[in-house]
């Protein structure tokens, strides 16, 4: 009888949802293809580790941005393409001050100012110089906030009761002048940032090593305190209960006699914040960064927000690290030109097949 | 707008600002032409120093003033839509011609050689446009992955009949195969997308033209052996596309100029490598201009018949429906349509229009490489789109036309203008700019103006972004319907309104 009923509920799915079927089937054989190459040893255990870890760490980077892109989502009502820039802002301002504390005296203030200065002479990496990393992740959340604000009170403020695409493609044309605005002031060229012997463990995984430095768990200790952070003020404070009411129902919030322009700038004050930290830290990550760092991230963010379910700042976190590790074992498979493509997949088969999340049936934020 | 507006005499604060607004672009054009004859009779007596470039300056701006007064008159009595785009047109080439020739003092080749190129980008974004406009004006459907479309148009049609890396067949069978591969992707990307909102379809589209592009960019497909034959993408390297067919007419073999002309070259050529026009220093058009030029008019000719097909489909049953999906898809599919298949149809046509255009434009050029379909293309057709007004065909042209001319080319050519300008007018020289914007920012404290001036004139590409940025927000703020998006076209082909007033003119 429990087979009839299996039997009867695998044909409902199959004729109800026939993409959904291949969908899955493709991800158990890819899964078993997976587990075959491990044991002919085609792949070896490290190497998948290997990826598993990259991934992870940006992963964090993604999860961190994509709790604020989802609040803005869910309580604004719109898909921001500026976010992105928000973290090249983050990058760019942090190290700038990061330069500045650790430099100040081996190179002129300009060149230090514009980061122009050579990374060697300068020598930052994590132990050599922590006082400047943790400098620059303040000023890099903190310029990155009061940025956000300003851009809310010029653009997004006068258009409260806009739709969401007209907001989405003003986001757009605030993408364009942020970007290009550090363009102006820093120009083009990819810049490397640390020098130096970073610190490295390679600790061993059954058949061979991976490898861990400092900046990585840098960003790893960072990332995880200030998603904890997150939790903590969401849970604690009362905004985070008016925050939920607000992505529910605005008038019903209004009504209610939560404050929801408060709400909206402490929703900017926190995604900024958090966006330009991750900023920050994956250009440490790097050791080098260019203008284009947030726009690149941009879609893969987006990527980790739709897979956590808008809304949900927990389904950000984990649809980040999901989106980072996808996007790192499938080099398994596919040449590094496809990587940011297999993400770009992901999120499109999420939005075909379960649009409102993994995390979506929860609301957490 | 409202039922009251049968009372036509009424004078409206609409009418009031209008009204303002012509008088004081008349009484600017009055004041203009009195300071420039003040000036004359200066020059004339022989004051020289800062007297003759005013003059000129106060020319050129009154020219520009009455531009603005014609084509404001145009905007408001033309119940033409062509004459309108004509009339724009032609007072860009004023605007720029005049300002080229009087400060530039660009010879008749150069001269020519700039309006063609003005008049090439706005051709082929006005055919984006009006391709966009099928799908967001029209249908609300929010595509922002335009460059890849072009770029699957492009790339196809070059790998059909490429000279290196193609098959190697005929032009025509390229461009068509180009459009059925813009449409079947289009199909491709529609499929899941058409049934999510509009900002899900925005991210979605997005990202397929970034895998679209990152595809073509990755060495993977770049050369590979298919029937005996090399072809591929060319990765990050680009691709050749064919030899422009329009060199046809002028030279008996298109691809190599040495086997000699066509009767009609060897007789365009003669004229235009002497032609000599009034007030314009240097002596004939170069040859590959003239090509050039005749290509730039098919284009036009194009633009028309694309227009034309825009508004037949807005015009016919089909764009009804559309419309109706527009304002509110749960009515159109209660009334018994099917949506989601009209929908599929508007986003492969439309996909299809894209990769037409693409061709016409990447295409023409013989190269295009990966970069070419970078996601800030899509937003240059999307602005043009903006700023020309969602869900009007002609709004769409004008959008392409303005984008182009004034907001694409127009910063270049000005911070080549502006030193000349300051050079005649204060003596100040802008010379080598500084290479950092510290260098540039730090004089201002002592007032010294000229390294941050030569520093932006040298990133005017940079500050063109940002104020295009502005300019976004600027328009959604204030003016979301664009130039012409609050004319609202009618659903029905022939003026319904026409008869009920006893013949009464509404508008």
């Amino acid at each position: 009888m429990g087979a009839t009923q299996a039997y009867i509920r695998g044909r409902k799915l199959i004729t109800e949802r026939p993409g959904l079927v291949v969908v899955s089937a493709i991800a158990v054989l890819l899964f078993l293809d997976l587990v075959r190459r491990i044991l002919t040893g085609a792949t070896l255990i490290s190497t998948v580790a290997g990826y598993v870890w990259n991934g992870t760490v940006i992963g964090l980077i993604i999860g961190l941005a994509g709790i604020g892109l989802s609040l803005t989502y869910s309580i604004l009502n719109f898909a921001n393409f500026s976010h992105g820039d928000y973290l090249t802002v983050g990058a760019f301002s942090g190290w700038t001050a990061s330069y500045l504390v650790a430099g100040l005296g081996t190179a002129t203030i300009g060149e230090l100012f514009l980061l122009n200065a050579s990374p060697r002479d300068i020598g930052i990496t994590a132990t050599a110089e922590p006082l400047s990393i943790v400098a620059g992740l303040v000023v890099a959340i903190v310029m990155t906030i009061l940025i956000a604000l300003l851009i809310d009170r010029l653009v997004y403020e006068p258009m409260r009761d806009a739709g969401g695409i007209s907001l989405l493609i003003a986001s757009i044309g605030v993408a364009l002048a942020l970007r290009y605005f550090v363009v102006f002031v820093y120009g083009t060229s990819l810049r490397g940032l640390t020098a130096g012997d970073v610190p490295k463990v390679s600790p061993t995984i059954v058949d061979g090593t991976i490898t861990i430095d400092a900046h990585e768990a840098t960003l790893v200790v960072s990332a995880v305190l200030l998603m904890l952070g997150i939790h903590v003020f969401l849970q604690q404070t009362k905004f985070g209960k008016a925050m939920r009411a607000m992505s529910d129902n605005k008038d019903l919030a209004r009504v209610t006699g939560i404050p929801t322009e408060r709400v909206i700038q402490w929703t900017w004050l926190l995604g900024a914040g958090l966006a330009g930290s991750a900023g920050y830290l994956i250009a440490l990550k790097r050791g080098s960064m260019g203008f284009n760092l947030g726009w690149v991230l941009l879609l893969l963010i987006f990527a980790a927000v739709i897979l956590g379910g808008i809304g949900s700042i927990y389904g950000a976190m984990i649809g980040g690290v999901i989106i980072g590790i996808v996007r790192n074992l499938s080099l398994v498979w596919l040449p590094t030109d496809f990587s940011l493509a297999a993400a770009f997949l992901i999120m499109i088969l999420i939005l075909l097949f379960r649009p409102e999340g993994i995390f979506g049936g929860v609301k957490t934020a | 707008m409202s039922p009251v507006a049968d009372t036509t005499e009424q004078f409206t604060t609409d009418d009031l600002a209008e009204f303002t607004r012509e008088s004081s672009a008349a009484t600017a054009l009055g004041a203009l032409a009195l300071v420039w004859v003040a000036l004359s009779v200066l020059s004339l007596v022989g004051v020289g120093g800062i007297v003759p470039p005013l003059r000129e300056l106060v020319m050129v701006l009154a020219v520009y003033a009455g531009l603005v007064f014609a084509i404001g008159a145009l905007w408001r009595y033309s119940k033409s839509d062509a004459l309108l785009i004509v009339g724009v047109m032609l007072a860009l080439y004023v605007v720029f011609g005049v300002a080229m020739v009087v400060f530039l003092e660009l010879p008749l080749n150069g001269l020519v050689n700039t309006l063609r190129r003005i008049t090439f980008l706005s051709a082929v974004y006005a055919m984006l446009v009006l391709a966009l406009n099928l799908h967001w004006g029209y249908t609300g459907l929010f595509n922002i992955g335009v460059a890849g479309f072009m770029a699957i148009g492009v790339y196809t049609m070059a790998i059909i009949s490429g000279p290196e890396l193609g098959l190697g067949l005929p032009l025509p069978l390229g461009i068509v195969g180009g459009v059925l591969a813009s449409a079947l992707v289009g199909l491709i990307a529609a499929l899941p997308a058409l049934r999510l909102d509009a900002d899900y379809l925005a991210i979605v589209t997005v990202a397929f033209s970034e895998i679209i592009r990152l595809t073509l960019n990755s060495s993977v497909f770049a050369e590979m052996t298919l029937f005996g034959t090399t072809v591929g993408t060319g990765g990050g390297q680009g691709i050749r596309t064919p030899e422009n067919p329009i060199r046809a007419i002028f030279y008996t073999d298109p691809g190599d100029t040495s086997a000699g002309l066509t009767p009609v070259g060897d007789v365009l050529f003669e004229v235009t490598g002497s032609l000599k026009v009034f007030l314009v220093s240097g002596v004939g058009i170069r040859d590959s201009v003239v090509i050039g030029l005749a290509y730039v008019i098919a284009l036009v000719a194009i633009v028309a018949a694309f227009y034309w097909l825009l508004r037949r489909i807005g015009n016919s049953p089909f764009g009804r429906v559309l419309k109706a999906i527009r304002e509110d898809e749960m009515v159109a599919n209660s009334l018994g349509k099917d949506t989601q298949l009209f929908k599929i149809k508007t986003f492969m046509v439309g996909c299809a229009l894209m990769g037409l255009a693409g061709i016409l434009w990447r295409g023409s050029t013989g190269f295009t490489i990966p970069s070419d379909y970078m996601p800030i293309q899509t937003f240059y057709i999307f602005l043009a789109l903006i700023i020309g007004g969602a869900g009007s065909n002609t709004g769409s042209v004008l959008g392409g036309i303005v984008f182009a001319t004034l907001l694409f080319e127009g910063p270049p050519q000005l911070a080549r203008i502006i030193p000349v300008l300051l050079d005649d007018l204060f003596g100040l020289q802008i010379t080598d700019a500084p290479n950092t914007s510290i260098e540039a920012i730090a004089p201002l404290s002592s007032l010294d103006v000229t390294p941050f001036i030569a520093y932006s004139l040298e990133n005017i590409s940079t500050l063109r972004f940002i104020f295009l940025g502005v300019l976004i927000v600027y328009l959604m703020q204030n003016r979301p319907e664009g130039l012409l998006g609050h004319r609202k076209e009618s659903a029905a082909a022939v003026d319904l309104s026409a008869g009920r007033n006893g013949g009464g003119d509404r508008e």
